[in-house]
């Protein structure tokens, strides 16, 4: 993560993050980042390097299509940028939503 | 992925007779089943996995669309009903208003990539405010296979 300049309580956060659980981004971990991105007071967008959406709307998010393995570009800005990227990523590369990665699966 | 990969377009009921949610999942699921995209003798198994899924957290994402979906062995591929109910249905959607478009999704257990491709191509769509609207106006099913193999071609822009 580069924490971003601060300029007049702007804070611009940027974050490249993994999808490790093994159904990738599909709706209800989409909901996840929804709601913990909604929780935040500064912009959240995320890119696939394809698409640009916003990580507040569901919708949005449905689209990016992330599969187990892809990468994510997280970006923040506002007043609580980097409390929010830190909570973003903890939710998507530490808990991998609370679903298995693929190795967890297999020894089910 | 396109509509046309997954979209059984003898499945696509223009005007869905149920008024609840969970009847409009089995009017869908038994398009599907009359169809022959299910596996025979898993229509019920799948009714019940998708109102499931629905009871969990509703897919009706606001704007008037609804895509319950499940992963169930009793399909071979992705394969995606269509229904349009000209009255609106309470799916207990995120915007709490009622739905008009239900795209209803079934995925074999072991292909989450397919059905997240699947997905991307459902919401890419229902994005778009045309799309939504011309959707909503279809009343015969040869309409929504025009509307759904259009998008596929041109996809409509905002």
């Amino acid at each position: 993560m580069q924490a971003g300049e601060d300029t007049l309580e702007k804070v611009v956060c940027e974050a490249e993050v993994e999808i490790k659980n093994a159904d990738g981004l599909h709706m209800r971990p989409a909901m996840q980042f929804v709601d913990l991105a909604s929780q935040f007071e500064c912009d959240v967008t995320v890119s696939n390097g394809e698409n640009l959406v916003d990580g507040k709307s569901i919708m949005q998010m449905s689209m990016l299509a992330a599969t187990c393995g892809t990468k994510l570009q997280i970006k923040t800005e506002g007043p609580d940028a980097e409390k929010a990227i830190n909570a973003l990523r903890e939710l998507v590369e530490h808990k991998h939503f609370d679903e298995p990665t693929p190795g967890e699966q297999k020894e089910l | 992925m396109k509509f046309a990969d997954f979209v059984c377009f003898d499945a696509v009921l223009p005007e869905l007779k149920a008024k609840d949610r969970d009847g409009v999942i089995v009017e869908l699921v038994s398009s599907l089943d009359k169809a022959g995209c299910l596996k025979r003798g898993k229509r019920d198994d799948i009714i019940k996995a998708v109102i499931e899924r629905e009871n969990e957290a509703s897919t009706g994402m606001g704007k008037g669309v609804a895509v319950p979906h499940a992963k169930h062995p009793g399909v071979k591929d992705v394969v995606a009903a269509v229904g349009v109910s000209s009255s609106g249905v309470d799916f207990s959607a995120l915007d709490k208003q009622p739905v008009y478009s239900v795209i209803l999704l079934i995925s074999p257990v072991n292909s989450p990539d397919k059905h997240l491709q699947a997905m991307e191509n459902v919401f890419r769509q229902l994005q778009q405010e045309k799309f939504r609207k011309f959707l909503r106006q279809c009343d015969r099913p040869d309409q929504i296979e025009d509307l759904l193999r259009e998008a596929d071609e041109n996809p409509f822009l905002c």
